[in-house]
């Protein structure tokens, strides 16, 4: 019972691929590996020498989920180089493309790439035979997250308008009526999806986490705000290299980054949500609450329904954006140029999104640094492993690797942004 | 295909950043549907499922980039009755052939602590530099309709229909009055291949060429009227060395402004 092998060749519905190794000795767990193989892109060494605005359409590439969180991590690091304030409809108009966002990543993983483990499916075409309803709406929820970035940003993968200082063309009122007309009826799904998302059969763990979020005074956090923690962390963006650093370990293409006292931090939902509870719309707060979740939930397979409540919030205010929105004279804030180096953090939907870049007098870069969230939530995916697998030692072989995965799953990791072909190998010797 | 029975689909990736894959499951009016028409046998980032080969159609996405990737697209390749490249990665070597015009080593010291533990290749190459691919689809990324054309078109056995012309013809029909002329400003849209619908334009900024060198690019000469509009030779390396610096065309033009 207690040296006991198991081995899983592949891990599926993540983005991108990776690998996972789990041993097992005398009923003790002896190691826990999350292994990352994306080949890697050198993005911090390809930046060097571009000129300062390529670098959201530059940094974009890093990622096909979350190309948004890139892009404004990347347009917010070269204002506060340059000291660029970018405010009024501007700064509404990218809290917007950032909803669409959320919208279109979120309701990918709850329902096409997460939902699948608690219903026992291989995936969400699977899904589909048995619940088409479910699905439909599901898609056409995250159709109208992804109608959004094509609005604002001009095609969801990689959008094309946003630049440093604001967009190259903000949208018509006409433009924002059409798109208020899709989320109306989304954001009734992405109601329902916070109670079905609840009801699923959440195994129970509890963790200690320490989770790391921006705060911002009067909303729930996209772009802007400190950064904080529950075990007391506040700081300024750019105080981020003295609290953080990246590690880089021999099993892992991705850096993994610590605490500088070398503790395990987490990002992304459910450390937004426990930090920023009080911000979410109104509407958001009171589904949570309904579908039983609490204010503080530190239930890490409970992020699905987190996720849910996140993208009604996301409908939501996308609509009261679009609401009052004024076109501005305007599309973006023009700016000097001049030797500095800038700092950036944004929530992509996984998490917080650090970038830094130092710039010369002609506004290229000299150096940058970018560290995406999955990077930031491997030693915590190492924990928790451990944590499952310790807490279901003697579920048989399948089931525990089935909740390994699911428990890899809660992260959304975006192994593109960090890694490559994920393999999960239990070793009990 | 035959005996009625379902062609067998399967989506691989190598060195990418996901975006081209996604577009299939960006496709929320037609999933459904291609996933009726098709069997989906293997495609990890949406699927448990594991079907094993041969397939009648591989879409593969991202550029060669390792020794081992350099040994596994070989295997794709035997399993595969048709092979498509998706995107810029995979038919030009994408974003991370910027290393080919560098020494990797450095780029390697520069982003990684311990570079002894990363094994890479000096250059990110295109799938076509390694097997033979039937079809190469342009883009970062894709267009996920040109996608659902040529899923359809092997589907149905025809030639997809993809047009080779430049971003220039989907400026004019979309009825984009020309960024260069109306307003200076620099476009690479005469000299890229259509399939993005001429977005850039359309959103008041020049064209950066993500669908890569259009049949018969004249470079050089956009090249020479970038040059009388103020553009020093190092912005001319810089416009024609990004998504797709790689693309013959645009290689040898970003090769021929460098000091």
């Amino acid at each position: 019972m207690s040296n006991r092998r198991i081995k899983v060749d592949y891990m599926t519905r993540v983005e991108g691929e990776g690998a996972l190794t789990v041993r097992i000795k005398n009923g003790q767990v002896q190691d826990v590996k999350f292994r990352i193989f994306e080949p890697p892109r050198f993005f911090e060494a390809f930046l060097r020498g571009r000129d300062h605005r390529e670098a959201p359409d530059i940094t974009a590439r890093i990622c096909g989920i979350c190309p948004i969180a890139y892009q404004m991590s990347a347009v917010h690091a070269m204002e506060d180089a340059f000291g660029v304030e970018v405010g009024g409809q501007l700064r509404a108009l990218r809290r917007l493309i950032y909803c669409g966002e959320w919208i279109e990543s979120h309701v990918l993983h709850i329902f096409m790439l997460h939902a699948p483990d608690f219903l026992g499916y291989p995936d969400v075409i699977a899904v589909s035979k048995d619940h088409p309803e479910l699905v439909q709406k599901a898609l056409q929820l995250k159709k109208a997250g992804n109608e959004i970035v094509a609005l604002l940003g001009g095609r969801e993968i990689h959008p094309v308008n946003v630049r440093v200082g604001g967009f190259y063309r903000t949208p018509s009122r006409r433009e924002l009526d059409e798109l208020a007309e899709k989320l109306k009826p989304a954001r009734d799904i992405a109601l329902d999806a916070v109670s079905w998302t609840a009801s699923l059969p959440f195994p129970d763990v509890e963790r200690d986490y320490e989770f790391v979020a921006l705060s911002h005074p009067d909303e729930y956090p996209f772009c802007e705000g400190r950064l904080v923690s529950n075990k007391g962390l506040n700081i300024a963006i750019r105080e981020y290299d003295a609290h953080f650093a990246e590690q880089h370990v021999a099993h892992s293409n991705a850096l993994q980054s610590r605490n500088k006292d070398g503790g395990a931090y987490k990002v992304g939902p459910l450390a937004r949500y426990n930090l920023n509870f009080d911000k979410l719309r109104p509407i958001a707060r009171q589904a949570a609450l309904e579908a039983g979740l609490k204010k503080d939930c530190r239930n890490p397979f409970m992020s699905i329904a987190v996720r849910a409540v996140e993208t009604l919030h996301a409908c939501d205010e996308a609509l009261a954006i679009i609401e009052q929105y004024e076109p501005p004279e305007a599309p973006c804030v023009e700016y000097e140029v001049s030797a500095a180096t800038g700092y950036g953090c944004t929530e992509a939907p996984r998490g917080i999104c650090y970038h830094r870049y130092s710039v010369d007098n002609e506004g290229l870069i000299v150096d940058a640094q970018i560290v995406p969230p999955t990077s930031q939530n491997q030693p915590t995916i190492e924990a928790d492993l451990e944590h499952v697998v310790r807490q279901f030692m003697n579920l048989p072989d399948d089931e525990l690797t089935k909740r390994c995965e699911m428990t890899v799953r809660n992260y959304d990791p975006c192994i593109s942004c960090a890694t490559h072909f994920l393999k999960l190998n239990i070793i009990r010797d | 295909m035959s005996d009625g029975k379902k062609p067998k689909l399967a989506v691989w990736k190598f060195a990418s950043c996901d975006g081209c894959q996604l577009s299939l499951l960006d496709c929320e009016d037609e999933l459904l549907a291609v996933a009726e028409a098709v069997q989906i046998c293997y495609f990890p980032e949406a699927t448990d499922t594991f079907v094993k080969g041969p397939y009648d159609v591989s879409l593969v996405e991202g550029s060669i980039t390792t020794p081992h990737d350099a040994e596994r697209i070989h295997g794709i390749r035997r399993s595969s009755k048709t092979l498509i490249t998706i995107g810029a990665c995979a038919t030009a070597g994408g974003i991370q052939a910027l290393r080919n015009f560098r020494d990797v080593k450095d780029f390697t010291r520069i982003v990684y602590a311990s570079p002894e533990y990363i094994d890479t290749l000096g250059k990110s190459t295109p799938i076509a530099d390694h097997v033979k691919v039937d079809f190469e689809l342009r883009g970062c990324p894709i267009n996920k309709s040109q996608l659902i054309e040529v899923i359809a078109a092997f589907l149905a056995g025809r030639k997809p229909n993809v047009p080779a012309y430049s971003v220039c013809m989907e400026c004019k029909r979309r009825g984009t009055v020309c960024v260069m002329v109306a307003h200076g400003t620099a476009c690479l849209g005469p000299v890229t291949q259509a399939g993005c619908g001429a977005i850039c334009p359309a959103y008041d900024r020049g064209c950066y060429g993500c669908f890569g060198p259009k049949e018969t690019p004249n470079t050089s000469s956009l090249a020479h009227w970038f040059g009388e509009h103020g553009k020093h030779n190092r912005e001319l390396v810089r416009m024609f060395r990004s998504y797709n610096a790689y693309a013959e065309p645009f290689r040898a033009e970003s090769e021929a402004h460098e000091q």
